[in-house]
């Protein structure tokens, strides 16, 4: 009999284990060993996760530590796994999607000299995902978040000979921790305020401190929750690539395609909502943060889903998209909707990383031309991955029954009963967002798959849809793509699929229309369908009917074009005033106070001040008696002098 | 009980100087592969002793262990004491664990008076851990003083060209503050009616103003050790013109020595005034934290780079004493530790491309990760150990004086928690320009990778990152009592 211990602690160990065996042994053991044991791992893990999934929906929980980190000023700091709804669904994404991608990585990555390389690290992410996920306690949780955030560097610089890419690891891991600059502080003001790191310790000494605030350094009054939340949160933004905090994402697509699915669209950038989610017993007791939750998501769903209309770079349209879905998740978040943003996080992880597989897909068959405007009129030549594309596509703009239109439209009702400030803002950006999600994913599939073809000739020759290995994966995230909402949305609505471990607000449940039947029949009334609608058939317009207007457009519309393509100025801004002015900074110190200063004026030149002395009184000591008899005489006179005339 | 139970610092002590000086006698000039592998042996010896030091501390004492007392100059009442806390014995263990890793490095890079390149290692060997166990404040500037000496060789004799300018310039000035320090001593001396035991001196009740001017006479000397902002810049200095070995026990070790006096003099022995100028020592701290993060982050030089970046991370320990909280001063001593694994790491990563291209410009590399990928593997490693990525050591103590500075004040902790953007700009800038990108320069298409050696020195190195990071609890144990009676002591004023 396995303990259910020794299961939690497996399915993270087990993905440890092929990390480092792929990883050491991969160069001696071979290809087909590596990526064997990597898939065998995570698969474990997969099975396993599945399995504690049916035990905690048969109402199973699990809180402890597996050992004691440390213990320092009589707080405990330990590492313990805390098994609730809320982890079982992340952890069943996080495997479903890693293994999906460990198999289709056999092919995308089949005659990359890194191979072996790439299923370590592919395996070490989800075993630090997995941490992340599993822990009850924040020191792990930060363990885990940095964990990802080192093996999306190692993969975004996969690459390593590129300078774009190694650029792009840098400015991510970097971007990241500013972010985790928040988020530490926001740990260390949750140990001065609770004395304990564990999240179930904090969670039932939130209300007693509910109304305890601190001083900042102006004088100002802060709420203590509301500080906390507002630090945290500054760490989601960094990982969930919200507005400002969002420049590194869209870089991040530098790396493989694999890890732009795994990492950069499923599973890592949904981190930060996972903590918010986490966190919800904290979030909901200040307005102020969830306001302001609000509105960062909703600033970054709108946004995004603009710039993504103008990019013509098949991988980057996807990047904005996620970046625009992850502002849905927080809006959701913002609303206090937790599970429904936990619900989109399920859905968007399926269909996101089928449209990033699937863009893979096209890449490999095109010799990695990433370019759309290259491209055209593939799906006859790639009909799986041309339909799998479509009903990734569907499933974002939120098409009815698809997946996304479920929880899409579950935000949307979130939102339009949510009365925090911004809550205005948000709903109309959320609307408007759906137009734009809608026109440019089918923007994607019009240009890509659809029209005359723009191929070059030595492409073309060589064209066709590629390997089992990489559209099996295509197949069996398209099913959840398409079911997952159907299935789903009566648990979200009712609550039990998360159950207790997020806050459950009861207006949501009560105002919305949440069950599949009434969610399907209440569409053709709604809002949203029909922006969604528009937006596609806009699409069709400017890309297959009339493919001279989005030329004629973009000519009459100049600044906002450039603006979009400038993607606001964000990373101009960013470059000059903190990469270029710490270094000026840093030169400025180090020639002008270092060198200069210090070393200059003050330890050189006492030394020169002492050996200049020393010259001077060098020469008095000349060793010539007539000079010592001279200067007696002086000597004396002077004296006689002095004695005299006083 | 024999005679090395009742001896046992004095074996740690002892056993490497006298072996320094067999190894002078017996290698001579000519033999000098008698001398690597009787240095081998000696730095063996002497961490096998130590070790027994840590599994014989006892964790629940509240005094001195190990302690030796004999007279010595009987006319001043100087004596010949020694002992340990739960302070000083990991300090002990690092020094006596990095001689060992400093011996192989040499190895084969030494070709020049190699028996006076060991020697002068292992006599610095015991001169540093008995600055780590003197309880008499003669001792222990004797100790401190003659560490110099050994150190000024190795950087005057088998440095980089400008070693003569390095090897004065960090010789007076630390000379010069230590000679501050002897002025206290013998003021100390004379206020205790003729004393120079160190516990004396801990219990001895001073006046504000007195308490101030020791504090900072003990001060001048600490801080040029640490080193502290604004009396660091020989440290760049020793650091680039110093030979691998060399680099590597200054940063590991030698600074560490500053930090140790703050604990064991300073602070103690002048409450009060560390209180009343604790404004000095935290500001002093937090600019190192960011203006040398600033100033590491346009080194060209890869062992200046290291070298700032040693002087940002000391700041996180001098910051960790002087909030006076159980958590930060935890975090500050694991810090001491920690660093000195990931900085001598760091050096030797350096000297592995030095050996190998005779340089140490950034500028020279970029790409070495193709030709090098067990290199680029721990180069990567100890960057990120460095840059204090959790599972590290480095987080350990950087995780703990934020939280603990946290709780004293926001403004300390925010300023402080900068180095997680700052510090992992300039180690992973280098770490992108060194290690990653296409290869333009054809020299480093032909370099090796790690020998077994270099990959044996390395590994361990990273195996006790790995450990302290995951499982730092055994070392908070030992800390953990000497930490609370500290601060307990100090918050008893003497006034």
């Amino acid at each position: 009999m396995i303990s259910n211990e020794l299961i939690y602690l497996l399915i993270p160990l087990s993905c440890l284990f092929a990390a480092i065996g792929a990883g050491f042994l991969g160069p001696r053991i071979g290809r087909r060993l590596s990526h064997r044991i990597a898939i065998g791992g995570v698969g474990l893990a997969f099975l396993l996760s599945c399995l504690v999934a049916w035990d905690v929906f048969d109402g199973g929980y699990f809180n402890g530590s597996v050992y004691t980190w440390g213990v320092v000023a009589g707080v405990k700091f330990e590492i313990g796994f805390l098994i609730d709804s809320l982890t079982v669904v992340m952890m069943v994404v996080v495997t479903f999607v890693s293994l999906m991608v460990h198999i289709y990585t056999i092919g995308y990555m089949s005659d990359d000299p890194g191979y072996t390389r790439f299923f370590s690290y592919i395996a070490l992410f989800t075993f630090a995902m997995l941490m992340l996920v599993m822990s009850n306690n924040f020191l792990q949780l930060f363990f885990g978040w940095e964990a990802v955030g080192l093996v999306s560097y190692l993969l975004i610089g996969f690459w390593y000979e590129r300078e774009s890419a190694i650029k792009a690891n840098l400015k991510a891991f970097l971007v990241n921790r500013v972010g985790d600059f928040g988020f530490i502080l926001g740990i260390a003001a949750i140990l001065s305020l609770f004395g304990t790191l564990d999240y179930s310790e904090v969670f039932a000494g939130v209300h007693g401190v509910q109304h305890e605030s601190v001083t900042g350094p102006f004088g100002n009054e802060w709420s203590w929750i509301t500080l906390i939340c507002l630090l945290l949160f500054v760490g989601a933004m960094g990982k969930s690539a919200q507005v400002p905090l969002h420049v590194w994402l869209p870089d991040s697509m530098e790396g493989p395609t694999p890890i732009s699915a795994l990492i950069h669209a499923a599973t890592m950038v949904t981190a930060g909502i996972f903590l918010v989610a986490r966190m919800s017993p904290l979030f909901e007791l200040s307005t102020t943060a969830s306001s302001t939750v609000l509105i960062i998501g909703a600033l970054t769903a709108l946004l995004m889903a603009f710039v993504a209309v103008v990019q013509t770079d098949i991988k980057r349209v996807v990047a904005y998209s996620t970046l625009s879905q992850l502002g849905y998740m927080t809006v959701a978040l913002g609303a206090s909707a937790y599970s429904v943003a936990i619900f989109h996080l399920g859905t968007h992880a399926f269909f996101k990383a089928l449209l990033f597989l699937a863009a893979g897909s096209v890449i490999i068959a095109m010799h990695h031309e990433q370019d759309m405007r290259r491209m055209g009129g593939l799906r006859r030549l790639m009909p799986i991955t041309y339909l799998t594309s479509v009903v990734g596509s569907l499933a974002l703009a939120g098409i009815p029954p698809f997946a996304g239109f479920f929880s899409k439209d579950a935000i949307i009702e979130a939102v339009r009963h949510s009365e925090i400030p911004g809550a205005g803002f948000a709903y109309v950006a959320v609307l408007l967002g759906v137009l734009i999600t809608a026109f440019y994913s089918f923007r994607l599939i019009f240009m890509t798959f659809h029209g005359p073809s723009r191929v070059d000739e030595h492409t073309r020759t060589h064209l066709h849809e590629s390997p089992w290995v990489v559209t099996l994966p295509l197949v069996l995230l398209a099913i959840p793509s398409i079911f997952a909402g159907v299935l789903l949305v009566g648990a979200v609505g009712d609550g039990s699929l998360l159950g207790e471990s997020v806050v459950n607000v009861s207006s949501l449940s009560d105002g919305g229309h949440f069950g599949a039947l009434e969610m399907l029949s209440h569409a053709p009334f709604s809002w949203p369908f029909w922006l969604a609608i528009a937006g596609i058939v806009l699409a069709w317009i400017f890309y297959s009917l009339r493919p001279d207007w989005p030329d004629h457009v973009t000519r009459r519309m100049k600044l906002v074009h450039q603006v979009l393509l400038k993607k606001y100025g964000f990373d101009e801004l960013y470059n000059q005033v903190f990469a270029k002015g710490s270094q000026s900074l840093g030169h400025l110190l180090w020639k002008w106070v270092d060198q200069r200063t210090i070393d200059g004026i003050l330890v050189n030149g006492t030394a020169s001040l002492i050996g200049r002395a020393s010259t001077l009184f060098r020469r008095s000591q000349s060793g010539l008696v007539y000079h010592y008899a001279f200067v007696m005489i002086i000597g004396l006179v002077a004296i006689l002098s002095w004695l005299l005339f006083r | 009980m024999n005679f090395s139970d009742n001896h046992l610092l004095s074996l740690v002590i002892w056993l490497p100087i006298i072996g320094g000086a067999l190894v002078l006698l017996i290698s001579g000039s000519h033999r000098p592969s008698v001398a690597r592998w009787s240095s081998l042996l000696v730095s063996l010896l002497t961490f096998w002793v130590s070790l027994s030091l840590w599994t014989r501390f006892d964790r629940s004492g509240s005094d001195m262990q190990f302690v030796e007392r004999q007279p010595w100059i009987d006319r001043f009442n100087i004596e010949y004491f020694l002992g340990v806390d739960g302070i000083s014995v990991p300090l002990i263990l690092l020094t006596t664990f990095l001689t060992i890793i400093v011996v192989i490095a040499g190895w084969r890079v030494i070709q020049t008076r190699v028996a006076q390149y060991f020697a002068s290692f292992l006599i610095m060997e015991g001169l540093m851990i008995g600055v780590f166990c003197a309880l008499d404040s003669i001792l222990f500037y004797l100790f401190w003083e003659a560490m110099l000496i050994p150190m000024f060789l190795i950087i005057g004799i088998w440095g980089g060209p400008n070693r003569v300018y390095a090897a004065i310039k960090f010789f007076l000035y630390t000379l010069a503050g230590s000679l501050l320090m002897l002025v206290a001593l013998l003021y100390l001396y004379n206020a205790s009616q003729g004393s120079f035991d160190v516990l004396v001196f801990q219990q001895l009740p001073l006046t504000s103003s007195v308490q101030t001017l020791i504090f900072l006479a003990f001060f001048a000397a600490f801080a040029v050790k640490v080193p502290m902002v604004p009396v660091h810049t020989w440290l760049p200095d020793a650091h680039v013109e110093a030979p691998t070995g060399g680099s590597v026990i200054l940063a590991a070790v030698t600074l560490k020595m500053g930090a140790y006096g703050f604990l064991r003099f300073a602070m103690p022995i002048a409450p009060d005034a560390a209180h009343e100028l604790a404004w000095l020592v935290i500001g002093l701290s937090l600019i190192a934290v960011v203006y040398i993060a600033l100033v590491a982050l346009v080194q060209r030089d890869m062992k200046k780079l290291i070298a700032y970046s040693s002087i940002s991370h000391m700041g996180f320990v001098t910051l960790g004493f002087f909030v006076f909280d159980t958590t930060a001063m935890t975090g500050a001593v694991v810090q001491m530790i920690s660093h000195g694994f990931i900085s001598a790491a760091m050096f030797l990563g350096v000297g592995v491309l030095y050996d190998r291209l005779h340089s140490r410009e950034i500028s020279v590399y970029g790409g070495v990760v193709k030709v090098m990928p067990m290199f680029g593997f721990f180069m990567v490693f100890f960057a990120m150990a460095n840059a204090g990525l959790p599972g590290t050591s480095g987080f350990v103590g950087e995780f703990l004086v934020i939280l603990g500075a946290f709780s004293v004040s926001g403004v300390y902790a925010s300023i402080a928690a900068l180095t997680l953007i700052v510090g992992a700009a300039y180690t992973l800038w280098m770490v992108k320009r060194v290690i990653f990108g296409g290869i333009s320069n054809p020299d480093v298409e032909a370099l090796k990778d790690l020998d077994c050696r270099e990959l044996g020195v390395m590994g361990i190195l990273a195996l006790a990152v790995l450990l302290i990071g995951v499982w730092p609890s055994p070392l908070l144990e030992v800390m953990e009592q000497s930490i609370a009676n500290l601060l307990a002591h100090l918050e008893i004023t003497k006034l």
